[in-house]
């Protein structure tokens, strides 16, 4: 028996259909082009002398020795670059009232973080590099460090920036309905405070460029690995003063970025420099200890929150204190208050209720700069509304589904606004709640969980909803003035022999974007997959768009492709129709053969139009020009942005004499609206879901009380591993969002969104006979057995 | 990170890595799986003019029966541990212990004398030669000599090695039918460094406790043998009044570091219920 035909069997029918990655046999053969592997004539190296403390004042440095090394070829301090770069400023406008202070590549006169690059060394090796570094003599004099959020806010304490009167970034508000009112008459308030420990991003390629420039022709080329290379091209014209056609920037191959590639890098900003400087090109790789103290991190907040609800257990406020730690600076372009931001605006959104309040305060401290990972205020959001459904449903004695069922916006209730002010188009948290109860099998968990607790074995089940921002349109960074584009671009071309090649602005970091701009090519032209190619991350060659952050590649990169593909399609069809002497709207396209419309019959193949069209154009009518290559940009139009939405459980054993944790299986259902590629969607899902649990279990930057990071390497950061991670099941609904043809919304955040949240609701369920909380994360043996009172 | 620059000399014989090291002085190093070395000369740690390559020794290799004891040479891998027969029926406490060591990339190129010679106190071998009573034979400019685990490890990696001296292979008494070992680590991953871990081995007269040698790794500066519990213990069925108390001699055995994640009350506790686990398996016959 053969189950029904589908849409996927049409030929060419691509969309909606799991096929490998293009280039993934190509990075498993060794032939990854990466910059970390690459190597240019005449190339040289930096490395950079860091500070060893948090905050100090740069007396003298001598680099006399440093210099004198044999195959030094320079030694440049801040002073020197300062000569050739303007400044930069992290702020954007509407962020109102937010500040931070001019950056350099390197400090003039004073360091603001242990690791802070200070003075570069450019040599024919690193291994020469590293010997100068061990010559220069900086003389420093310490500076009272702001080590935390607490010393921080002190009045009259230490200043990150003397001369100002705080240590405030950003402050924010929002204040929605009557929350005062809310909470007087509430039956319920629940309360609590929330940590959430920095982390990192660790990319198994650190951070990379090798900039080379050519003061014959006035160019410069950087190769480097990063998430935007449209956005570097701007920056390194515009801070270095050279025309942005004269700038290029290839961003091949990346080993992973999660956000931590589209920020700038003071590093990485000096050795642009370093190579004007010399006319060489000269290479700088980030090794690991350096990743640790100069990657941005991500996290650090500290939130109060509480929550009004009514007897029956419906919510009807929520109030919110976030308060957030940053580094010395704002990064820069995209600021380092996005994270809180969307913090105070994810905070409920899954459910239904109008009043709100929310205080951010963003705060600068002597650490190194926090900015946009994965899934930016997301995880954190999650968990603070989560928890506290969870409490709230504890305290009233409802199931955490009956309470979630109650209270998220129902399916058929879109469009609605949340209480923050976001504008949903469509979201299906009843359907997914449904789903994920199925799926997991809930109430025979819940019976085994109660059976082995009688044996003294701890189980928690622990489930969160959650929203995802996807498809930013320009009110996400073009409105605060950042040169951040949020269209996407595509060039389209039959070639003579009649394959298509796409070049787009949306760029690969080993997700699958071009396996998913392939597949949407190949389906709207009518053409077999292996007859497209798609080449990203380019500027000399893909035209100008975004690129990929904030889930963007499917939604707005694939609608571009989508569109620009139809395009193409109808001028192939029109050459067509002269050729066959038939209206274009009677053909149609099928495997590469230009068919009738209505019977399906093959008439032509599109190699034969393009070879006609290419060399033999005196046979088609005159004044006909074939229009074989088509350029068109999509910028996403309606709603600002385009949520997601989903649900996400676990269950897991917390050994209550160690305090260690083993998580036994992971759930999600998500909705990221039209699927294009099934299994790059789960892969996504699981890779964001593992994410979510390292920083659920084990990862955190920690620090000491005179701003040194302490466990700055992979021996003592710990990042998930598979031993540790549990099998992750997978379901999908589809809501397609009705802004573009294509319908598809993003899903990279998505598992990282809720993962730690569901972490830590299965936790406090496992606790729960022990009147034992967490509500900090990472969850540690340590803080476990506190809880416990075991020691 | 790079190494500095440094020399590298690839010894044939035992006699020639001594006169080389003699040579160079207190600037030369004995590398072999260089899995802890090799990092820190990245991180520039430490910066030897010259490395002296052990690895072609013949002298250094291979398993063998020694009388009562199981002769384990230097350069024997950890990946060996658990593919050695001989070292799966004589010393079968070193090969249920093997998997816990690091990861298989780490445990390919490791070796035993190295992990012996280093004595991170947070490593599982130099605490399982206290735990077997084992001797470790070692080789330097003033000729051969052997010393017991018991007076092997001194303090922070510090060891009864003297400059310019080589681990050659460590005797472990081989495995008698009266004996029963057990072995355990709490980790929050597999393969890291333990937040404690513990192996013993003990010699049983019918169901009593004849004699038992405990020892402890990331619990202090070094490799540490819990004699007050083992004290508690000799003698005694292990039931669970007995295992209590020995589980509270731990206090006065182990006096843990202050660090930044771990308390030391805390490191005490997990102790405790781990050497509570590790003697209930023994007493069911581990």
């Amino acid at each position: 028996m053969s189950a029904p035909l589908t849409s996927l069997d049409r030929p060419n029918s691509y969309i909606g259909r799991s096929v490998p990655r293009p280039n993934a046999k190509r990075l498993l053969a060794g032939r990854g082009r990466y910059v970390s592997d690459l190597k240019l004539p005449r190339m040289l190296y930096a490395a950079f002398l860091r500070s060893p403390h948090a905050h100090a004042k740069i007396v003298s440095i001598n680099i006399d020795e440093a210099r004198a090394i044999e195959g030094v070829h320079l030694v440049a301090t801040g002073a020197d670059l300062a000569k050739i770069c303007t400044p930069w400023v992290g702020t954007l406008d509407h962020f109102k009232g937010m500040t931070s202070a001019p950056q350099m590549p390197l400090p003039l006169d004073r360091v603001v973080w242990a690791g802070q690059a200070v003075v570069a060394v450019v040599a024919e090796s690193r291994a020469i590099a590293e010997d100068a570094l061990e010559l220069i003599e900086i003389d420093y004099e310490d500076l009272p460090v702001v080590a935390d959020l607490d010393s921080a806010r002190q009045v009259g304490g230490a200043l990150v920036n003397p001369g100002s009167a705080n240590n405030i970034c950003f402050r924010s508000q929002l204040d929605n309905g009557t929350v005062d009112d809310a909470f007087a008459h509430a039956a319920h308030v629940v309360e609590e405070e929330f940590s959430f420990g920095r982390h990192t991003a660790v990319t198994l390629e650190p951070r990379a460029l090798v900039a080379d420039y050519d003061p014959a022709a006035g160019m410069l080329t950087v190769h480097h690995g990063t998430q935007t290379p449209y956005q570097f091209q701007d920056l390194y014209s515009r801070h270095y003063g050279i025309p942005e056609a004269r700038v290029r920037v290839i961003a091949t191959d990346i080993g992973g970025s999660f956000g931590m590639k589209l920020h700038v890098y003071h590093e990485d900003m000096a050795v642009v420099g370093l190579s004007i400087l010399l006319g060489r090109p000269v290479k700088y790789v980030a090794d690991r200890i350096e990743s640790f103290v100069s990657d941005i991190h991500a996290r650090d907040h500290r939130v109060r929150a509480r929550m009004a609800l009514d007897a029956k257990g419906g919510i009807l406020a929520v109030d919110v204190v976030d308060l957030t730690a940053i580094g010395a600076f704002s990064t820069f372009p995209r600021t380092s208050v996005v994270e809180g931001n969307q913090v105070i605006r994810l905070i409920g959104a899954p459910y239904r209720f109008k009043n709100y309040r929310a205080t951010l305060e963003v705060i600068f401290q002597n650490k190194v700069q926090t900015s946009q990972y994965r899934a930016v205020g997301h995880p954190i959001a999650c968990a603070v509304t989560e928890r506290l459904v969870d409490i709230a449903a504890s305290k009233i004695g409802l199931d955490p589904f009956a309470i979630r069922a109650q209270n998220v916006i129902p399916d058929d209730a879109y469009p609605e606004i949340s209480p923050t002010g976001y504008r949903f188009e469509a979201l299906s948290h009843q359907t997914c709640l449904k789903r994920l109860h199925e799926m997991m099998d809930y109430d025979a968990l819940r019976a085994e969980q109660a059976d082995l607790r009688k044996r003294g074995v701890y189980r928690g089940i622990g489930i969160a909803t959650f929203v995802e921002i996807t498809n930013p349109s320009p009110a996400f960074y073009g409105v605060g003035g950042a040169r951040i584009s949020s269209q996407d671009g595509a060039i389209v071309s039959l070639t003579p022999s009649g394959e298509v090649r796409c070049l787009i602005s949306v760029t690969e970091q080993g997700q699958g974007t071009e396996a998913i701009i392939s597949q949407i090519v190949a389906d709207q032209l009518g053409l077999a997959l292996e007859h497209v190619k798609v080449v990203t991350g380019d500027t000399e060659v893909t035209p100008h768009g975004g690129a990929t952050w904030a889930c963007r590649g499917a939604g707005i990169g694939g609608e571009t492709a989508l569109q620009a593909t139809r395009a193409l399609k109808r001028n192939i069809l029109e050459v067509a129709a002269l050729i066959l002497q038939a209206q274009p709207s009677a053909l149609d396209i099928i495997d590469g053969e230009v068919v009738d419309a209505v019977t399906r019959k093959p008439r032509l193949p599109i190699s034969e139009i393009a070879r006609i069209a290419y060399f033999r154009s005196d046979t088609l009518p005159s004044g006909t020009q074939a229009q074989l290559t088509v350029s068109h940009h999509f910028a996403p139009q309606g709603y600002p942005f385009a949520f997601t939405n989903g649900i996400q459980g676990c269950a897991l054993e917390v050994d209550v004499e160690t305090g260690l944790i083993k998580l036994l299986k992971h759930f999600i259902v998500e909705d990221c609206g039209r699927v294009i590629n099934p299994m790059l969607v789960d892969e996504q899902l699981r890779g964001g879901i593992v994410q979510g649990l390292g920083a659920a279990l084990f990862e955190e930057c920690r620090y000491s009380e005179t701003g040194q990071l302490m466990n700055g390497s992979l021996a003592d950061y710990l990042v998930p591993m598979p031993m540790e991670m549990p099998d992750i099941v997978i379901g999908h609904v589809e809501t397609p969002t009705a802004d573009t043809e294509l319908g598809a919304k993003g899903v990279g955040e998505a598992g990282t969104a809720a993962a730690s949240a569901c972490v830590l609701n299965a936790v406090n369920d496992a606790l729960a006979p022990f009147d034992a909380t967490i509500n900090s994360v990472p969850i540690t043996p340590a803080k476990v057995l506190k809880a416990l009172k075991r020691f | 990170m790079k190494a500095r620059a440094f020399s590298y000399f690839r010894a044939a014989t035992i006699d020639q890595a001594l006169d080389a090291h003699a040579r160079a002085g207190d600037d030369a190093r004995f590398i072999a799986g260089g899995q802890s070395l090799v990092p820190a000369l990245s991180l520039r740690l430490q910066a030897p003019r010259l490395l002296i390559d052990i690895t072609h020794i013949d002298d250094l290799r291979g398993v063998r029966r020694e009388g009562g004891h199981l002769r384990i040479g230097a350069l024997t891998r950890h990946c060996e541990m658990l593919s050695e027969l001989l070292i799966a029926e004589f010393a079968p406490l070193l090969h249920a212990v093997a998997p816990f060591v690091a990861h298989p990339a780490i445990r390919n190129r490791g070796t035993f004398g190295g992990s012996i010679a280093l004595a991170d106190p947070a490593s599982e071998f130099p605490a399982m030669t206290l735990a077997l009573d084992a001797e470790i034979e070692i080789a330097g400019p003033s000729g051969r000599r052997r010393v017991r685990a018991d007076d092997f490890f001194i303090d922070l990696f510090e060891t009864a090695l003297q400059p310019g001296e080589l681990i050659i292979a460590v005797y472990v008494p081989l495995f008698k039918a009266d004996q029963r070992f057990a072995f355990d680590e709490l980790a929050r991953r597999r393969g890291d460094y333990a937040l404690v871990g513990c192996g013993m081995l003990a010699t049983f007269a019918g169901d009593r406790v004849d004699d038992i040698r405990i020892s402890f790794f990331s619990v202090g500066n070094t490799p540490t043998r819990v004699k007050g519990a083992e004290a508690i213990l000799i003698g005694s069925r292990l039931d669970a009044g007995r295992i209590a108390t020995a589980q509270g001699a731990l206090e006065g055995d182990l006096a843990p570091p202050d660090s930044d994640e771990v308390p030391p009350a805390m490191r005490l506790h997990l102790a405790r219920v781990l050497l509570g686990r590790l003697l209930g398996r023994l007493g069911e016959g581990a």
